[in-house]
């Protein structure tokens, strides 16, 4: 089962490569329908009107997506990983511990934490079921994610509500290009996307999430600096009622998980969103930087507590950083990486792929 | 995470009573422990390798100081040499130069900006006049920042069109300071990836040309083990005098600082700890060494209760924790000082001891329990409040009547006041006055 999976990613860049964006033919201004299809390209926008179905919304189709074959190019550049050296020891018959060990340090280097670590190659040590000790702990290491939801994201509640995205996480974690990003994403399968400007604290943060919006034609709800976020969040809804918006997308202004204060804002801000749109299933996304090192799973448990995460968007992949605080985060709180930042331009977001990440972080 | 850590080295530090000689089994035993800790710090695992190596080599066969046994022997030992290491360079903000030029450079998000504004309004405290340089022309709406900041500080701030090369910006930066009469040019860079070549040589050519007197590398203290990979690039590209490490007021440890001293032997000049333009500290190796080690802070804790109460308060606090003298009426103006503060868990987190008291706490205050808390105290005769052991079964439910609780939430109360005694007593039993670490189980 996990090698099947394992090697399914392999296969997979090929496979993709040929269809690199079958969705970027869509104008951003297909119909001004409530509802949308994001296949409408395929000559089904007829359909749209006839069965406004939710369950045809797939915003997040891994299917149509270029995926391992651009995260790994995106993620691999300098990295060395576990490095050739220790991978073909580890496909060897006889295994030392000092190999065992460097694996260890491998997966610390890479930001696992050292527990989890232990743990990994304490359980691939044992593992009989795959050919070699390379494939167990990859295997041992895909394991720690949970298989993925093929369901839509984000759900889109009832025909005629919006769905609704809040963007969180602490400062500098990248939740403004994030937010570029994924509306980006969305309007150019025809979603008509509207952002509301929910950080009205951070110095000239409205202007920072206009230009991006205005780079890709989206609009934005936006109160004077200083505003109540959660009276910013109350309008843009009002907003996307009115102009029958598909997807609102919250942003917010950067918060310490140990600031109490600022959390019960971001409960508050959640909650606004319930009263206005009570008929909505709001989307919390969590931001995470992959230069983020233990304090991440803090982080994530806090904001998890203010407001419970949906989805975590890892970035800044691109970086040197593997980002392997992840795993801890994943299954301490079952909340399910989504998505990987991988540069500063709107279409470096991708579908998380545990395989690739797997292999980038191994590799 | 951080109780577990601090349970943890209490654990070591209990089972390790071996008298005289500190013996190879003791060490190894506690160095595990501390090696965990120092993962979970974020300390580079090289650094941790080399600084393990080195505490076991002074550790093993040292006398046993009288009032420690041989876990909290290790454990000094450790503390010493994270604070030597913490310690090296030299920590004076260097202004020479007329304009002193001060650069900024480090990742996206680490925080340049707003510790460009801090560090402008902290030169202005020494009478300088600064001048804000938004050297950034690629993130969006950066220079905005800088320029909001700048007029909320009344600084002013030079910046030229998007599409300007950084390198104009820097030049007429400093001509523009020089006509104004502006003495420090403190210059914002953009964040930049360690990968982009372009980029580093970009900022490479900047502080060629500005010569600066300080060029801070500015880091998250969320970063994990890539601090010194990133502290590395930097250095080679620019000549880096010192970090600022933000983010301080978070509960992250910090490794970073202590992995990027140990590499680079860059000192920590500032620390970021707020939001707010006035939130730079001045940096104390021994505070962040117990930090790092989740051993908690009473230094800082007392530090930051001054600012927040007045300093009479302060001292009977600081006072009260030495002694043991902790009352169940100190436990509740405690607990009303601490909600007045802010955030109670990371404030218990600094405390020795405190780290399972923090969620408790602030559990309390967020359930609105601080209020029955505080209902039973104050049903209380003044004798019970300092002495909560003549409590007997009538006078508990006289206080449950008295408060409007139940007498299983007196119960609990008093059994949890108890316990925290308990672990105070436990903990500034070892030595802990001897340094001026109020509580802490080690020298």
């Amino acid at each position: 089962m996990i090698l099947r999976r394992f090697r399914q990613t392999q296969e997979e860049p090929a496979r993709q490569a040929d269809e690199p964006a079958a969705d970027s033919e869509l104008a951003p201004a297909v119909e001004p329908a409530t509802d949308y299809e994001p296949r409408a390209a395929d000559g089904q926008a007829q359909a749209v009107h006839e069965e406004p179905s939710a369950a045809d919304y797939e915003p997040r189709a891994a299917d149509d997506e270029p995926q391992a074959a651009d995260y790994e190019q995106a993620v691999a550049r300098t990295r060395q990983g576990l490095g050739s050296r220790l991978r073909s020891l580890l496909r060897g018959s006889d295994i030392s511990d000092a190999t065992w060990e460097e694996v260890e340090e491998a997966l610390i280097a890479a930001d696992v934490g050292a527990e989890l670590a232990i743990d990994v190659v304490d359980r691939a040590r044992r593992r009989k079921d795959v050919e070699n000790a390379e494939a167990a702990v990859v295997a041992e290491l895909i394991d720690l994610f949970a298989p993925r939801d093929p369901t839509p994201w984000p759900r889109i509640p009832a025909p005629g509500v919006p769905a609704v995205v809040l963007v969180v996480g602490v400062n500098g974690t990248g939740k403004t290009t994030t937010i570029a990003k994924l509306a980006h994403r969305f309007s150019t399968r025809g979603a008509k996307v509207l952002l509301a400007a929910g950080d009205t604290f951070r110095a000239a943060a409205i202007e920072q999430l206009q230009v991006w919006a205005g780079r890709i034609s989206v609009p934005v709800i936006a109160h004077a600096a200083g505003a109540d976020p959660s009276a910013v969040v109350y309008d843009s809804l009002d907003a996307a009622a009115a102009r029958g918006t598909n997807v609102v997308i919250v942003d917010t202004a950067g918060r310490l998980h140990t600031k109490a204060n600022l959390m019960d804002e971001l409960s508050k801000i959640r909650r606004t969103i319930n009263k206005r749109m009570p008929e909505a299933t709001p989307e919390v996304l969590f931001v995470l930087d992959a230069t983020t090192g233990q304090n991440g799973l803090a982080q994530a448990r806090a904001f998890h507590e203010a407001a419970p995460l949906s989805g975590i968007v890892l970035t800044k992949l691109d970086s040197t950083a593997r980002g392997g605080i992840a795993f801890a985060i994943e299954k301490a709180l079952e909340v399910p990486v989504l998505f990987v930042g991988v540069g500063e331009k709107v279409d470096d977001l991708l579908d998380f792929n545990p395989n690739a990440f797997v292999e980038a972080l191994f590799g | 995470m951080f109780d577990q850590l601090s349970d943890r080295l209490r654990g070591v530090i209990g089972r390790l009573s071996g008298r005289g000689r500190v013996t190879e089994a003791d060490v190894d035993a506690a160095l595990r422990e501390v090696r965990l800790a120092l993962l979970e710090a974020d300390v580079n695992f090289r650094v941790v390798k080399d600084f393990l190596a080195r505490v076991r080599e002074r550790a093993v066969g040292a006398e046993v100081l009288e009032s420690l046994n041989a876990g909290q022997q290790v454990i000094k030992i450790v503390h010493e040499e994270l604070t030597t290491i913490l310690s090296q360079g030299d920590r004076t903000f260097r202004l020479d130069g007329s304009p002193a030029v001060i650069l900024l450079v480090g990742l996206q998000g680490s925080g340049k900006t707003t510790s460009a504004a801090k560090l402008a309004r902290h030169v202005t405290k020494s009478g300088r006049r600064p001048m804000l340089v938004a050297a950034d022309p690629y993130r969006p709406a950066a220079i905005d920042q800088l320029k909001t900041l700048g007029r909320q500080l009344d600084i002013p701030v030079h910046s030229a069109p998007v599409g300007t090369p950084v390198l104009d910006i820097g030049r007429t930066g400093v001509a523009e300071a020089r006509r104004t009469g502006r003495d420090t040019l403190i210059v914002d860079t953009a964040g930049r990836l360690t990968i982009d070549e372009q980029l580093m040589a970009e900022i490479g050519d900047l502080a060629g040309a500005l010569r600066p007197a300080e060029t801070l590398l500015v880091v998250d203290a969320m970063v994990g083990q890539e601090s010194v990979a990133v502290a590395q690039a930097f250095a080679d590209a620019v000549p880096v005098t010192g970090l600022v490490l933000t983010k301080i007021d978070g509960d992250a440890r910090g490794g970073a600082a202590l992995s990027i001293g140990a590499v680079t032997g860059l000192p920590v000049k500032f620390l970021g700890s707020g939001e707010r333009p006035d939130a730079l500290e001045p940096f104390h190796p021994d505070r962040l060494s117990g930090r790092i080690l989740g051993m908690g802070d009473v230094l800082t804790l007392v530090e930051r209760a001054q600012e927040t109460f007045d300093q009479k308060q302060a001292e009977q606090m600081a006072e009260k924790l030495r002694r043991n003298a902790f009352t169940l009426d100190d436990f509740l103006s405690q607990m009303q000082q601490l909600k007045k503060m802010g955030p109670i868990g990371g404030l218990l987190e600094m405390m020795p001891g405190m780290g399972g008291m923090a969620k408790q706490a602030q559990a309390a205050v967020d359930s609105g329990e601080l209020k029955r808390v505080e209902a039973i105290i104050q049903s209380m005769t003044i004798a019970e409040r300092q002495d909560p052991h003549v409590l007997n079964a009538s006078r508990r439910r006289r206080i449950a009547r008295g408060s409007g609780t139940t007498l299983q939430d007196v119960n609990r109360l008093v059994k949890q006041f108890g316990e925290m005694q308990k672990l105070m007593r436990q903990l500034s039993g070892g030595g802990g006055k001897r340094r001026g670490f109020p509580g802490l189980p080690f020298g």
